[in-house]
């Protein structure tokens, strides 16, 4: 079976001007809804504070649940709907005192505020704000130096700087643009959707690292050849792969997406986002960059001559 | 060729039958007797995100444990200068810092200090007062002070290991994170309260006089009369919840503490039918305990846990035997824990929670199946595309994808390693990653055979050029998760490991066992045509 005919000849690097304007309005737009929320909405994993998951035998009312909250002196209670009529997540965002307690305090008057109801405590959070604060440093430790392995590891293979910093590029544009649509789409920044980003930075390399090996491969073939049609020659060879995997993994996301349940919900959104802009930014974000830098030296290396 | 082809087949199958075997423990508890003594039935643990259960950093806030060291220091200097005959202007202790002021022989204090006291640190202070006298600030020494931090670490771990095990937690994990942390985790465990109250405690108990002379009310007004303190006795009615507390006038000085505890059990009162703690006390304390109560007839002795007076006695005869008792209105599960703290010693320092996460079984439960379902049915939904779109060489990688699952878990199960949701997700991008190894060698091989290879040269020129590819990118996530791994933690290690396992099951199931099927195909079986 053929997805695409071997003759295919879509000129995609000839559209990296219009492109180059999407990716700017894009990341704008992210950076922008970044900037209007006062940065991602982290959760209590990141901020510390205190969640509490909660099943109710009945249905219950989420403003009775919030009066409740209230006249315990809980302001600034966040209740959310979590799946079904009777489970609700509570949530309280705070970095003083004693949590510990504070949580305890809570499940009891919960407990005896719906007595009639059979109040199951599915789940609790409390994480110190200290912690959170750790978490956040950790995480884009781990991130960063995975970012410079990662440079350094493609630029070493392909024996050119150019092809690791591309990658690269191309891996902050979908960073960014995840965590916009993250922002955008009101999602709380947890654990889960950290995940999720570091799932996204590994299929945007493997994408990337597929059409410069095809770039590589092309280079030795077609000598004479300007290196935009080197470039373009190669994602169309590979344009097969490249709609089949993201495909077949977009598959699998939605998946999880209608049916994963309220926990895999955030995680599957974030994903399907970060799934096409990974397939876009190699093509758009990564070879455009490999391709200014090698314009870039080789006219360098010209006028010295 | 051929000959290496047979070779092959018995090498990946044995690394496949070695792997199912390491499953099976996994999936079912009946196994033969025989099966632990070949094969190591390591199960696959379930993050409590999955399988339910509690889990608690603690910090040991290890500069308490300094500072009652400095008190212990203050109080027994101040004996000391007594002794030698230097006056006591003012002796404080300011958290870690003690502060002594005196008009004394300076030259008596600095030979006291050198003969017993060499781990601390002399500073002047400018006197307050002119003419003879003298101000010093004396701090611990810095390695002494770490000795004492890392030793009030190390005791709070193996006491709260000694309570867990006293509770009775199957499988707990408790271990050293970082320098004064303590990371519990307690699977299944079903009221996570009653486990921190048990694990948190202090559980400090002390034996103090109480004041008889000293006027309480006076006391309560702010005027405590010197080596006094006041403590209260708390006690909760069950029914209305409210809190009643009755102070003491105490003496500051301990008598004795739990550490000469040999033995604490539950007993239950015949006359009211309340349970109560029977204490036991080992050689050293029975002698001590003779000797103040022999000391203190008709006087009270307060017993406390952790600043809360729970009862105070008057003495009655002197107590040879070395037993006694703590009363309060305890529920049976309440006593029950009380002991087990009591058994199992006091912390060396009071322990903070910095962050507690506990599942219930049932969300746990539910996280399984609806992940399960949703993993299954999308898997179910790869396979069968995989065979639509490739044909008989789809069937291969449809094995391959299995075999790299059966690979990843059995490598979990071998390493002892946790599968936790962000596991899953790792478990789901190395997947991922598999399909699309296979893409890219069946889209090379149909690409060779476009050009005219025969499908031999295909195969072999189809793989070696998509195996660049594949070792390229996998190398390069491969890269990423060993970092992500050495610096992340809990949950972004445990995405880290299913993915570094995973890619390397990938390599090994989509290049080389797919290989040899088509290696199979080609050279024994000779296809004309390649379905693909």
């Amino acid at each position: 079976m053929e997805l695409i005919r071997p003759d295919t000849r879509f000129d995609f690097i000839g559209k990296k001007k219009y492109a180059l304007g999407i990716s700017t309005a894009v990341i704008l737009i992210s950076l922008g809804s970044l900037f209007f929320h006062g940065g991602l909405k982290y959760g209590v994993d990141f901020a510390g504070g205190i969640l509490i998951q909660t099943k109710f035998s009945k249905a219950v009312e989420i403003s009775d649940i919030r009066s409740a909250l209230e006249s315990s002196g809980l302001k600034d209670a966040v209740v959310q709907r979590f799946g079904g009529e009777s489970e609700f997540l509570i949530r309280v965002e705070k970095s003083t005192g004693d949590l510990e307690s504070l949580s305890k305090s809570i499940q009891t008057m919960l407990q005896e505020r719906f007595k009639d109801k059979a109040v199951e405590i599915r789940r609790t959070e409390v994480v110190g704000p200290k912690v959170g604060k750790e978490l956040k440093k950790k995480a884009l430790w781990a991130v960063g130096l995975s970012f410079a392995a990662i440079l350094i590891y493609v630029a070493f293979r392909f024996h050119q700087f150019a092809y690791g910093l591309g990658g690269i590029v191309a891996l902050f544009h979908d960073v960014i643009v995840t965590y916009g649509a993250i922002s955008i789409f009101g999602l709380e920044y947890s654990l889960s959707l950290l995940a999720v980003i570091l799932t996204i930075i590994g299929f945007s390399i493997n994408d990337t690292i597929v059409i410069f090996d095809r770039v590589r491969e092309n280079l030795k073939k077609l000598r004479k050849e300007e290196i935009e049609t080197v470039f373009n020659v190669s994602i169309n060879e590979t344009l097969g792969r490249t709609i089949l995997t993201t495909g077949t993994v977009m598959m699998v996301v939605l998946i999880l997406f209608f049916f994963g349940g309220p926990v895999i919900h955030d995680f599957a959104t974030a994903l399907v986002v970060g799934l096409i802009t990974g397939t876009y930014s190699t093509i758009y974000v990564a070879s455009p960059v490999v391709l200014l830098w090698h314009h870039r030296v080789t006219e360098k290396r010209k006028k010295i001559r | 060729m051929l000959r290496s082809l047979k070779w092959r087949f018995f090498l990946y199958a044995a690394i496949v039958i070695f792997a199912v075997l390491l499953l099976i423990p996994s999936l079912t508890s009946e196994l033969p007797s025989w099966y632990g003594k070949v094969i190591p039935t390591e199960k696959i643990h379930l993050g409590l995100d999955l399988q339910g259960g509690m889990h608690l950093i603690l910090e040991v806030e290890a500069e308490k444990a300094v500072e009652s060291y400095m008190e212990r220091f203050k109080n027994n200097l101040r004996e000391d200068l007594r002794d030698r005959g230097i006056p006591v202007g003012q002796l404080d202790r300011e958290k870690d810092r003690i502060v002594l002021e005196s008009s004394g022989d300076r030259g008596k204090l600095d030979r006291l200090l050198a003969e017993r006291y060499g781990m601390m640190r002399v500073k002047e202070l400018p006197s307050s007062q002119g003419g003879g006298g003298w101000r010093i600030e004396l701090v611990l020494d810095s390695k002494q002070e770490e000795q004492i931090r890392k030793n009030a670490v190390d005791q709070a771990l193996e006491t709260i290991r000694n309570r867990v095990d006293q509770f009775g937690v199957s499988e707990p994990e408790i271990t050293l994170q970082g320098t004064d942390r303590i990371l519990i985790q307690l699977p299944g465990i079903k009221d996570p309260q009653r486990a921190i109250n048990l694990i948190g405690q202090t559980a400090l108990l002390e034996f103090k006089l109480v004041d008889e002379e000293g006027n309480l009310d006076e006391a309560l007004k702010g005027v405590v009369p010197p080596g006094d303190i006041i403590l209260y006795q708390r006690s909760v009615d069950p029914k209305t919840g409210a809190v009643k507390k009755v102070p003491y006038l105490l003496k500051e000085r301990t008598m004795m503490t739990g550490e000469v505890l040999k033995d604490a059990r539950v007993q239950i009162d015949t006359q009211f039918n309340e349970p109560y703690v029977a204490l036991e006390f080992d050689d050293i304390g029975a002698k001590l305990f003779e000797q103040i109560t022999g000391a203190n007839v008709k006087k009270r002795l307060a017993i406390i846990l952790d600043n809360n007076v729970y009862s105070a006695p008057v003495i009655q005869e002197r107590i040879a035997g070395g037993r006694a008792q703590i009363t309060g209105r305890f529920t049976v599960e309440e006593a029950k824990d009380l002991a087990i703290v009591l058994r199992a010693g006091a912390l060396p320092a009071p322990v903070k929670i910095i962050e507690q996460r506990s599942v219930g079984p049932s969300l746990g439960q539910d996280s399984i199946e609806k992940g399960l379902w949703s993993t299954a049915a999308s898997a179910l939904l790869v396979v069968l595309f995989m065979i639509f779109y490739y044909r008989l060489a789809g069937a291969v990688a449809d094995i391959a994808l299995i075999l790299n699952v059966v690979l990843t878990l059995a490598a979990l199960a071998l390493f002892r390693a946790t599968l936790t949701l962000p596991g899953i997700a790792g478990l789901v991008l190395s997947i991922g990653m598999a399909v699309d190894a296979n893409i890219l060698i069946h889209e090379r091989i149909k690409e060779e055979l476009r050009w005219g290879k025969t499908i031999r040269a295909a195969v072999d020129q189809g793989y070696h050029r998509a195996f660049v590819t594949i070792i390229d990118s996998n190398v390069t996530t491969l890269l990423a998760g060993v970092i992500l791994y050495q610096f992340g933690t809990g949950p972004v290690r445990g995405f880290a490991v299913t993915l570094c396992i995973g890619i390397m099951a990938n390599i090994f199931t989509a290049v080389y066992i797919t290989r040899w099927v088509f290696d199979y195909l080609t050279l024994k079986v000779k296809v004309k045509q390649l379905s693909i």
